[in-house]
């Protein structure tokens, strides 16, 4: 046995302990920061909800709950679809710049759907959460009991704790408590009019 | 070292204990014979009483998680029945929530105090840097430690801090969703942070606490002149400005601590929630994910920052510039030790450029905090632009008003005290 201590040899094998080491580590690591993914439970009460909206018929709606939260499916017919961009004056935020919403709803201008025949939207009023009531009859300025909806009332939402009114696409009027559009949750649509809240694509139609 | 022969071959009880531990020379390095410059001012108290707080927080922190139950279904009411039904749980809880508060008040001087004196500067550099992290960790700890009660500030709170992950490009959906371990802010949220809040943090934080202190009694204190006292050293090798930290200093902080805890006790029994500041009104109702309050403000000692979040515009699409605006407001304070170029430290030998500087700086941090307390409406987003930007201006600006600053002579000795 020599007393002369290789120094190389010595580095090499100090290296090699230490990366082999370091990727144990990275390695044991992982489970760790899995485990504050969504739980099984949280993605299954978080799951897509699945709407048949294809019986839906002009002027319908349905309400959906998608994680706790109550959601508005609605028919549009034709008419009110050509309709929407006609009133862009009287709303707040008519391209929805401050609200809350995919892109893609975003890059949909006034009709903030994917299909435009469709509007879905959460039932949550951004002033303080209430549900907004359907109020979809254009010109019809009594259609909920005792509120006066106003002359021109192009078709939309009124809330009934403090009054305020938003479009049919959720668009919220000018000078009203509620300080944005309803939130537009992510959906996907496909062919058959299902509609599929909480995913940004359907994966199979 | 005079005086250690003495302590190995001691007797009795304590030399047995130093035969076997360090305790009577861990004694003489850190406290009896740390020498530290004679001429410290009001300004030094601050360092010791961010300890006092930091125990204040421990100790009433350990008794709330006794009666403290996270999960969402029973944290509010457990807060509620700590108040109310817990003999002197409303105390502990007092004295817990109006430490948050005091522990930033103290922190924040304790960093001006760097500022008028040069504290960072070379050989300070990793000083300043640990206690940089410690206010990271510290503003870590006080938002989660906000959404424990399940109010609902706590829980809009939370959910305004942690979207802002969701706006960094390609991760921020998933990052979001990670930190929360559901699709909202939920049970496992308010979970994990209860585990952060009362467990990871606080080790973290008494650890960097620990290196801060070791830094601090390795390099030095720095004193308001900033200069070195260790370069001049009388016959017995002590710096002949420095006095022993005991009994000198630790009688002085015993009383700058006891005129604190008179302070600090009038707001815990007389205004707790500081009309709102210290403890927000929508945080008397539970958490409800249904119902936003009218107004979100964060807690005072945030609202600089959330100030400077909401100044900035968004830009090409996406808010994220808002967050690295604020995320840069405190990744800055690192670099502070490399940006001051002036010759000298104190602002006693500096000239008018950097007074008025730090003067301008000053009054932006306030006008911020006050803008983050307001509705972004009227005079105050515009405020808060300019202030953000002379926030940024006194630190990136500084390496050349520094420089061109004039400067008077240093004196050798410390001044102030016979």
């Amino acid at each position: 046995m020599s007393d002369q201590v290789d120094h190389s040899r010595r580095r090499l094998l100090t290296v090699a302990t230490v990366g082999t080491g370091a990727i144990g580590a990275v390695f044991a690591a992982a489970p760790f920061l899995a485990s504050w993914q969504p739980s099984a439970r949280a993605k299954a009460l978080g799951a897509p909800v699945d709407v048949d909206a294809s019986k839906l018929e002009d002027g319908q709606m349905l309400k959906v709950v998608w994680r706790g939260q109550p959601v508005y499916v609605i028919r549009r017919s034709k008419a009110v679809v050509d309709s929407l961009g006609g009133h862009d004056a009287l709303l707040a935020d008519p391209n929805s710049e401050g609200s809350t919403q995919p892109d893609y709803i975003k890059a949909s201008g006034a009709a903030r759907a994917r299909n435009a025949d469709y509007w879905i939207g959460l039932a949550v009023c951004t002033h303080l959460g209430c549900s907004p009531l359907g109020a979809f009859e254009a010109n019809n300025a009594s259609q909920l009991s005792g509120v006066d909806l106003g002359q021109g009332w192009p078709g939309g939402f009124y809330c009934p704790c403090h009054g305020s009114k938003y479009d049919i696409s959720g668009r919220v009027f000018k000078a009203q408590p509620a300080p944005k559009n309803l939130t537009v949750p992510p959906y996907a649509i496909t062919a058959d009019a299902h509609i599929v809240i909480g995913v940004d694509a359907a994966k199979t139609a | 070292m005079a005086a250690a022969p003495d302590t190995g071959n001691a007797g009795g009880f304590l030399g047995w204990i130093d035969a076997r531990f360090p305790l009577s020379k861990l004694w003489r390095e850190q406290v009896s014979e740390y020498y530290a410059p004679k001429n410290f001012n009001f300004w030094y108290y601050f360092g010791v009483l961010s300890m006092v707080v930091l125990a204040n927080q421990l100790i009433t922190g350990i008794f709330l998680t006794m009666s403290y139950k996270p999960s969402a279904a029973e944290a509010f009411s457990s807060v509620e029945f700590i108040m109310r039904d817990l003999d002197w749980g409303w105390l502990i809880r007092y004295m817990h929530s109006t430490g948050a508060s005091a522990f930033f008040i103290v922190i924040y001087l304790h960093m001006f105090r760097a500022l008028l004196y040069g504290s960072s500067r070379k050989p300070r550099e990793l000083l300043w840097i640990f206690g940089c992290l410690i206010f990271l960790l510290l503003m870590a700890e006080a938002f989660m430690g906000y959404v424990l009660p399940w109010g609902n500030m706590s829980f809009w709170g939370a959910q305004v801090i942690v979207s802002l992950f969701g706006s960094l490009p390609v991760i921020g959906g998933g990052l979001v969703e990670w930190i929360r371990g559901d699709y909202v802010i939920a049970d496992a949220t308010l979970n994990r942070f209860f585990a952060l809040h009362v467990a990871a943090l606080p080790i973290a934080l008494i650890f960097l606490v620990i290196a801060h202190l070791m830094a601090l009694h390795e390099v030095g204190s720095n004193n308001p002149d900033g200069i070195e006292i260790k370069k001049l050293k009388g016959a017995d090798g002590h710096p002949l400005d420095g006095i022993p930290f005991h009994p000198y200093y630790t009688v002085k902080d015993l009383a700058g601590i006891a005129m604190f805890l008179l302070l600090f006790c009038g707001v815990i029994f007389f205004a707790p929630t500081f009309g709102g500041l210290f403890l927000e009104a929508p945080n008397f109702e539970p958490a409800n994910p249904l119902q936003t309050p009218p107004h979100i403000a964060p807690v005072w000692y945030f609202t600089p920052f959330y100030a400077m979040l909401r100044a900035v515009p968004s830009f090409a699409g996406t808010q994220v510039w808002g967050v690295l605006v604020m995320g840069g407001a405190i990744v800055v304070l690192f670099f502070l030790p490399w940006l001051d170029r002036s010759p000298v430290k104190s602002i006693r030998y500096r000239g008018p450029v950097y007074k008025i500087a730090l003067a301008i700086f000053s009054v932006s941090f306030i006008i911020l905090g006050i803008c983050g307390l307001k509705p972004p409406a009227g005079i105050y987003p515009l405020l808060a632009k300019i202030c953000t930007g002379l926030y940024f201006a006194f630190f990136l600006l500084m390496p050349w008003y520094t420089k061109i600053d004039s400067v008077k002579p240093v004196p050798q000795r410390v001044t102030g005290h016979a």
